[in-house]
């Protein structure tokens, strides 16, 4: 396995709006991740599935409906359950301070809202992924 | 300085060289203090010029190409007398959670003085699945007002005389089945059809190129949209069959170029399919109607909706052969621009939008929807709303800017702009038609492409400080708390619709219910038209997902091949 970054991008839930979430792939290719986008309206099982299968470092998720309460600890439930806790969750969308808190103690690892620039993005997951490797070699 | 005598005594020659010569100077002294490391881009990332001279406008005819108010090809307003005759309609899109708080919030914006209703739907509304479907989940009355059954809509619109009010519903996958609905809550209220005034949006072409809720296969989707625009035609002469958006498109990250050309593109198409149907262009064509965006850039979206009103005159008048004057009026409706807002510092937003608001009232709008300042977060809260309608009473009744009209005309950017418009639309127009046309560049996933490139663009700008982004990427609060109140939807609404959906269930009678789907599955089969069959259907108080399904069963369902 090559040391390309895998990482999954979905949408959850009934929102279509694709906008970020295609911003985010771009540039997540061109900083030379692997990117599988998994297109609109995924349920919580089929994100991890397709996680699973694609072998994925991390996953992110978009939600801008304001279902995340819902979808997010879904999914993380999900990776638990299917003994891939040990990928990197992670999403966007419009959340309160407080919401971002709660889903964090329930295992989501980064949330980002409006206006976060990509760079940023890239740069923690390239970190976390980074982080995440050298964990699992000492083991 | 050249000397540049009275335009009179010298020839046109003369004048051109003169003007060359006095540009060229000019030019010297302003670029030795020009910030040569600034960008000069539109939000759409086009390069403009420094100044504008009469050399910009050179090929204008004015009568031919700019015009009277109210004449063809109406670049200058559809009307003669624009806002001295009627101001536009403020229109503000609201609705939330369960059908009674939406009630209460067009009771309320109505007694505020706003002229027309506007409802937003939630996303499982949206896509045809009923609260209790499991894919509703987490997301009832999120975005919008929940609709299953008759039974809702009857309760949005409790103590409105809908003989009396216009109103807009944005809904597309199904919105034939919502305008079913509003026309059997009106008929329980002694309102027959054709006193009924509003606009359906209905347009789901746009769907598949930005917004992304759908139901069926493009084709059958279109012919449900063109089933409405027959029905229409024949039995609700008020009312707008569609609303053709651009503002989707743009929201999604497209040019103002690309907004204008894939929205007309769309138009045309409906169009044509309408007149395959067998209906006279002159009958259905003055019912048809836009949406554009209104988005950052002033002056780009003034050019924008001139450019929009003459393209959609010449083509009525010349390629779809129409003869009737209303039949070349392009009409639309304006929102500011979503995307525009920001989480940071929403108090901005307020700004944002009343600059937007008045670049689309310059534009020439029909009517007006402002973004309240919270949009980003979630959706408007009382105060928030009131506001952004105030934001509009300010800019008809304090501004002026009522008093004349298309006070930018003859401004030789805008009017330079304008023809770089449409030029830049026909060039789109012409790739449209070499891949087959916007049903073929949709599954062909062009259009979707070329909106993505230009996000991802606008996107780079951004982090790149080429583009200031005032509280996001300059001018930041450092450690800033967001404190302006936020309305929260919760669970309750999902309990509460799941309960009016019982209650619809307990009182209708099953075997009506079953007979009027069946026979809307044999009108999907036999082709026919299905708005009589719609209308049956929901008089049972048949549920909006049982309606959407028995489409399905005969249309199948589409899926987006993903791609970015």
């Amino acid at each position: 396995m090559s040391d390309k970054i895998r990482i999954l991008l979905a949408k959850a839930g009934l929102d279509g709006h694709d906008r970020g979430i295609k911003v985010i792939a771009a540039a997540f290719r061109d900083a030379g991740f692997e990117v599988i986008y998994t297109g609109l309206r995924q349920t919580p099982e089929m994100i991890v599935d397709a996680a699973l299968q694609e072998d994925v470092d991390a996953v992110g998720v978009s939600i801008l409906s304001g279902a995340h309460m819902t979808l997010f600890p879904a999914i993380r439930k999900l990776m638990e359950d299917r003994n891939c806790a040990d990928m990197i969750l992670f999403g966007g969308g419009i959340m309160s301070e407080d919401e971002i808190t709660e889903l964090g103690r329930k295992g989501v690892s980064k949330l980002y809202g409006p206006g976060t620039s990509t760079i940023e993005i890239v740069e923690y997951i390239k970190g976390a992924v980074a982080k995440k490797r050298a964990g699992e070699k000492l083991v | 300085m050249a000397e540049i005598r009275n335009q009179a005594e010298i020839s046109e020659q003369q004048l051109s060289e003169a003007l060359k010569k006095a540009y060229a100077e000019w030019k010297a002294a302003a670029d030795a203090t020009t910030n040569k490391n600034k960008k000069y881009v539109t939000v759409s990332s086009e390069q403009v010029d420094p100044l504008y001279t009469p050399a910009d406008t050179k090929g204008i005819d004015f009568l031919h190409d700019v015009g009277f108010p109210g004449e063809y090809p109406y670049t200058r307003g559809v009307h003669p007398s624009m806002y001295r005759g009627k101001p536009w309609t403020m229109r503000q899109f609201s609705g939330m959670g369960t059908p009674e708080q939406t009630n209460q919030r067009y009771h309320f914006l109505l007694s505020q003085g706003q002229h027309g209703l506007s409802v937003a739907f939630d996303l499982p509304t949206l896509m045809g699945y009923d609260s209790d479907h499991e894919r509703s989940l987490g997301e009832v009355g999120k975005c919008g007002v929940a609709v299953d059954t008759l039974l809702d809509m009857e309760k949005i619109f409790k103590g409105i005389d809908l003989a009396k009010i216009s109103t807009s519903m944005t809904i597309n996958a199904p919105a034939s089945v919502l305008l079913a609905m509003y026309i059997v809550v009106a008929e329980k209220q002694g309102v027959p059809p054709e006193k009924l005034r509003g606009t359906l949006q209905n347009d789901i072409l746009k769907e598949y190129i930005a917004q992304k809720e759908w139901i069926y296969p493009p084709e059958p989707s279109v012919k449900l949209i063109v089933d409405t625009i027959e029905f229409g035609t024949k039995q609700m002469p008020l009312w707008n069959t569609i609303s053709i958006s651009g503002y989707h498109i743009r929201e999604a990250g497209a040019t103002a170029v690309q907004e204008l050309a894939f929205t007309l593109a769309d138009g045309f198409t409906y169009i044509e399919k309408s007149i395959e149907r067998g209906l006279d262009v002159d009958e259905f064509a003055p019912r048809l109607s836009f949406f554009f965006n209104a988005h950052m850039d002033f002056f780009e979206e003034i050019a924008k909706y001139r450019a929009a009103r003459r393209i959609y005159a010449k083509r009525m008048r010349y390629k779809y052969g129409a003869k009737s004057e209303r039949s070349w009026m392009l009409r639309f409706h304006t929102q500011t621009a979503g995307c525009s807002l920001n989480a940071q510092q929403p108090e901005l937003n307020l700004i944002r939008t009343a600059y937007e608001a008045m670049s689309a009232v310059l534009g020439g709008t029909q009517s007006l929807h402002t973004n309240s300042m919270d949009e980003t977060l979630a959706l408007p809260s009382a105060k928030a709303a009131l506001l952004a309608l105030r934001t509009q009473q300010i800019l008809a009744e304090e501004t002026g800017v009522i008093n004349t009209i298309d006070p930018l005309a003859g401004s030789y950017y805008v009017e330079a702009m304008t023809n770089r418009m449409e030029a830049e639309c026909e060039a789109y127009f012409a790739e449209i038609d070499r891949r087959g046309g916007v049903m073929s560049c949709i599954e062909e996933g062009f259009l979707q492409r070329e909106i993505a490139k230009a996000a991802y663009t606008y996107q780079r700008e951004i982090d790149n400080k080429e583009r200031i982004i005032v509280g996001v990427n300059g001018y930041v609060l450092e450690n800033e708390r967001i404190d302006i109140p936020i309305l929260k939807i919760d669970e309750s609404v999902a309990e509460s619709q799941l309960q009016s959906i019982k209650k619809a269930k307990s009182i209708r009678d099953r075997d009506k219910v079953t007979r009027t789907l069946n026979d809307l599955r044999q009108a999907c089969r036999d082709n026919k038209n299905t708005m009589p069959f719609i209308i049956d259907c929901v008089r049972q108080y048949t549920t909006m997902g049982e309606i959407c399904d028995a489409m399905k069963d005969v249309y199948g369902e589409y899926i987006e091949p993903p791609n970015f």
